[in-house]
């Protein structure tokens, strides 16, 4: 078994699934027009990322590895329908809030994401400290991005005022839509500045230029489906189903 | 009639625009919208599918969910529904018309988990829409999105052209700003409809 600590540590910081591995940006983008809110779609999904990974970890011996990602969707399916009714049971006001994407936590590429690429090949225990990792690192993200937020559009953080009116008049627009996509693309901007002066630091010194940008810039990131689709990009998913198909034929 | 069902056609297709104002369907938003071709391709497949899913989650939450009393299961029916149709699609596709296949085929795997799906499901749902009102919905939906995922590829393979820009907002970050600045663009249809 891995390090719980070091599992843990990786979902939150060194892969985080908002900004280092680029997953699940609708509820991202959605939810974070508060900090309340942020935490309260955090903890939900982060819930349903234990149950999935523990329960996909615990059959994966029987699940043939054709119909894995239909047998993944409905494991996660079950777990988001139990958090829904227990949230919708027990505090109706962040239901409210967070509305239709309590239900399409199911399509969060996260959870199906750590079913593909860690709960399906490791054991219970490290399918579940990855899941706490993971969740804790969304939520991370999520709280922080909805207090930025709250704070530019609303002066408040969690409810309690920060910048009185007097002295900041809010800007609106943060709060709105167009909000969402440019706090997530500053910060985003600012967490691969980051990256780079690591990795140039690490590398001892060697100059930024080595990095292009464009190249690395891959929204598909950790996708689940990424090998399926190659990107959107034909050419490659044809040529590895070509092989395959060949092998088919031959074998008849 | 038609023109309350023109209405929603127009609030779905750019006031509530299913990406840049509802946030529904990012993923491949950002992911694909690289090339024109595919984000073409991706859009027609999206409008495809979604509007199958409207019509089969809608038949299945009316005359199956309903009188068994089993409303709250439906998280878990559509999901199911909206996957085996989308399989169904593939295997269809590819043995009537292998030309289309071949250019819609491989985002089809990809629209299992795009939200866009499920979500306009979802909404039709909670709105209680009718059937015609469900399809007119899922169209101008994933219409809209054909129209934003196009606008973006359309931006973005210019923007790839500039070497101007820091290297730290190059892709992603770069993306998500245009988005925003596209959503403001967007906002301004609000009061459109009543």
């Amino acid at each position: 078994m891995q390090n719980p600590l070091k599992l843990i540590k990786n979902g939150v910081i060194t892969e985080n699934p908002t900004f280092g591995l680029v997953l699940g940006m609708c509820p991202t983008l959605a939810v974070t027009t508060s900090a309340e809110n942020g935490i309260g779609m955090g903890l939900a999904a982060t819930a349903v990322l234990m149950g999935s990974n523990v329960a996909v970890s615990a059959i994966r011996k029987f699940i043939p590895d054709e119909i894995r990602i239909p047998a993944f969707i409905v494991v996660i399916a079950g777990f988001v329908t139990v958090v829904q009714l227990l949230i919708s049971g027990y505090a109706p006001a962040l239901n409210k809030s967070l509305g239709i994407f309590i239900p399409l936590i199911v399509v969060n590429c996260i959870i199906l994401a750590r079913a593909e690429a860690f709960a399906f090949k490791n054991g219970v225990l490290d399918s579940l400290f990855d899941g706490v990792g993971m969740g804790l690192g969304f939520t991370l993200s999520l709280t922080v991005i909805g207090a930025i937020r709250e704070l530019l559009g609303n002066g408040t953080v969690f409810g309690t005022t920060i910048l009185p009116p007097t002295f900041y008049q809010p800007a609106l627009l943060v709060i709105l839509a167009p909000g969402g996509f440019i706090t997530l693309g500053i910060l985003m901007g600012l967490f691969r500045n980051y990256q780079m002066k690591k990795n140039a630091a690490a590398a001892g010194g060697a100059p930024e230029a080595a990095v292009d940008g464009w190249k690395e810039l891959d929204a598909c990131g950790g996708c689940a489906l990424k090998n399926l689709c190659g990107g959107g990009n034909a050419a490659v998913v044809c040529a590895k189903a070509q092989p395959a198909r060949e092998e088919k034929e031959a074998g008849k | 009639m038609f023109l309350k069902l023109a209405a929603l056609f127009i609030s779905a297709l750019i006031v509530h625009n299913i990406l840049l104002s509802r946030f529904l369907g990012c993923c491949p938003f950002l992911g694909v919208s690289n090339k024109l071709e595919t984000a073409k391709g991706m859009g027609i497949a999206v409008i495809f599918v979604t509007t199958f899913a409207a019509i089969m989650t809608w038949l299945a939450y009316t005359f199956i969910l309903v009188p068994m009393g089993l409303e709250y299961l439906y998280t878990l029916a559509f999901i199911l529904i909206i996957a085996a149709l989308v399989q169904f699609v593939e295997i269809v596709l590819k043995k009537v018309m292998p030309g289309l296949y071949r250019s819609l085929g491989i985002f089809l795997p990809l629209i299992t988990t795009n939200c866009a799906v499920l979500g306009v499901a979802v909404i039709n749902m909670n709105e209680k829409y009718g059937l015609i009102e469900s399809i007119v919905n899922a169209v101008g939906a994933s219409a809209g999105f054909l129209l934003a995922i196009t606008l973006m590829a359309g931006i973005r393979e210019r923007i790839e052209m500039s070497a101007e820009m820091p290297r730290a907002l190059r892709g992603l970050p770069i993306a998500l700003i245009t988005a925003g600045l596209m959503s403001v663009a967007f906002m301004g249809f609000n009061g459109l409809i009543k």
